[in-house]
């Protein structure tokens, strides 16, 4: 485990505490935002009744009622002492079909038009990459994944759209990721997947579970409405 | 087995319990009851545990039949419920004959109100709770608010203590609903100079049509952020109080995104939650600092009301 500085613990409210380990999205602070995230859930704190995690830092939230701030910072020092012995699952890969452009990716174009490059090219250079779960958040079961081509980072859309379609899968700045649900959304839409991405009734309850290694496949729009039917 | 048949279902009423901690880490919020303090002391009325599962009804209610009747209480908000053509009395046990229907029309004070029965709403819940989460159309009655001809079975009977029943006002009184909602620092306080905190303590702010049980959203004097630090996404709190470029204000509510990008100035307290359920669209708050000791002072006090009230 790479050294990741100090690690800070601030209030958040008067019923949780967020631990920073640092203020840069680096592999390190995500790395350690997941082996807390792991520890936390494999020897619980009893007062502890949720946890949030993020790209380097991780909310946790407890009953006020049996612990405050103090006590719990003191507990979860001793977790983070105990850190690099937590055995890290393998990363599952994970690949996620999707057709890009034309209604699907509304975007697309523009995006590939604002870093000088062909629609195609940009959809060849998003499937091309492997991409990594940093963690689970907003809503359920949408995946926040690091790794995209500098050459596709784009800032989000200036106005967010108030509804973004199932499945559209995005890129915000220097992160892409899929839409679980129907949100409102700022991020610039390049495709969409049929497939379903919140599972609560499978194991990790996700499609992407935290650190998986993602990868996009293309697919044409009679594979999706293939995909569509099966999924559905 | 008893039923609740939906003659009309109201303007927005699910069902809820206390909700599902614990699902963070796939971005599940924990969801549950906009008012739990309402939700709990109802539940008591009925002898049901504080957490059982019950109808939340919003701003509307609407009218519900019992062919096999139920003993009900309640409670929060007054809808002007009538059983018969009679009022019925919130925060007091009644029952309701085999047949009887029950009217809520619009809310007389704040956004809700709570129906709970004897044996609660029977559903199976799901990742341990019965709560409906409406984004994801997830637990809860078929994951959605109810619509006219839905039947809720209601659970078995178990042992009822008590006919009379009712929350003692002196109680009642000391639980009401807050207008002034108690903040502690958020995780970006600093990032907003003196002015701008004064601005967000010394203002009103309006409750804007866009509030629900994600959140709700402010209008007022806006607060600037003086930092140009680039926010990183990290997890927010119940109560977080976000704000966006415009320094209009958003209140994280119970079933808020797991995490958020904007900065968040101050955190509504845990003993203050309850009332943000109770916040109508154009409904007026204000916002007063207190510090953590405080804080905890003010939810131990506030489970020592809710104790006592039996």
């Amino acid at each position: 485990m790479a050294d990741l500085g100090p690690i800070r613990f601030q209030p958040a409210s008067d019923q949780s505490l967020l631990v920073s380990f640092g203020d840069e999205i680096t592999p390190a602070a995500n790395d350690g935002v997941r082996r807390l995230l792991l520890l936390l859930e494999s020897d619980r704190v009893p007062a502890v009744v949720n946890l949030h995690p993020a790209y380097c830092s991780l909310l946790v939230r407890f009953d006020g009622l049996r612990i405050e701030h103090e006590e719990l910072e003191t507990i979860l020092r001793s977790y983070v002492a105990r850190m690099e012995e937590v055995p890290m699952p393998e990363p599952c890969k994970v690949e996620i079909p999707v057709c890009y452009g034309g209604e699907f990716g509304p975007d697309l174009d523009e995006l590939a038009a604002m870093h000088g490059m062909a629609s195609d090219d940009a959809v060849a250079l998003h499937a091309s990459a492997t991409y990594t779960a940093c963690f689970l958040g907003f809503v359920p079961g949408f995946a926040y994944l690091g790794g995209l081509p500098d050459s596709l980072a784009t800032p989000r859309l200036r106005t967010p759209r108030r509804s973004v379609p199932v499945g559209s899968v995005g890129i915000a700045g220097n992160q892409t990721g899929v839409y679980p649900y129907s949100t409102a959304g700022g991020w610039r839409l390049i495709g969409r997947t049929p497939v379903a991405m919140f599972r609560p009734a499978e194991g990790h309850m996700s499609l992407i579970a935290i650190g998986d290694q993602v990868r996009f496949r293309p697919i044409t729009v009679r594979e999706f409405a293939k995909l569509s039917d099966t999924c559905s | 087995m008893l039923v609740i048949r939906v003659e009309s279902p109201g303007l927005f009423t699910t069902v809820q319990d206390l909700g599902r901690p614990g699902f963070g880490p796939v971005g599940v919020s924990a969801s549950g009851a906009a008012d739990s303090v309402a939700l709990r002391l109802g539940n008591r009325l009925v002898d049901n545990p504080e957490g059982a599962a019950a109808l939340e009804m919003t701003l509307l209610g609407g009218a519900l039949e019992f062919p096999e009747g139920a003993r009900a209480a309640i409670t929060g908000s007054d809808f002007g419920a009538t059983l018969e053509g009679s009022a019925v009395p919130l925060w007091a046990a009644f029952d309701i004959r085999a047949g009887g229907t029950l009217l809520l029309g619009p809310t007389r004070s704040g956004a809700r109100c709570y129906l709970c029965v004897h044996g609660a709403i029977a559903i199976e819940p799901f990742l341990g709770s019965a709560s409906t989460h409406v984004l994801s159309g997830l637990g809860g009655f078929n994951g959605r608010p109810l619509r006219k001809g839905d039947v809720l079975p209601i659970g078995p009977a178990t042992v009822i203590t008590s006919r009379e029943r009712s929350i003692p006002a002196e109680l009642l009184a000391r639980l009401t609903p807050r207008t002034i909602l108690r903040v502690t620092d958020g995780p970006q306080s600093g990032w907003f100079s003196e002015t701008s905190r004064n601005i967000l303590y010394n203002s009103m702010y309006r409750v804007t049509e866009e509030a629900n049980r994600m959140g709700l959203r402010l209008e007022g004097p806006a607060v600037p952020a003086n930092s140009s630090s680039e926010m990183i996404t990290e997890g927010v709190a119940l109560g977080a109080i976000q704000m966006p470029a415009s320094g209009q204000p958003i209140i994280l509510f119970v079933e808020q995104q797991t995490t958020g990008g904007y900065p968040k100035i101050a955190n509504v307290i845990a003993a203050d939650m309850s009332s943000v359920g109770q916040l109508r669209p154009r409904d007026e708050v204000r916002f007063e600092r207190v510090d953590f000791n405080t804080a905890m002072r003010l939810l131990v006090e506030q489970e020592e009301l809710i104790r006592a009230a039996h």
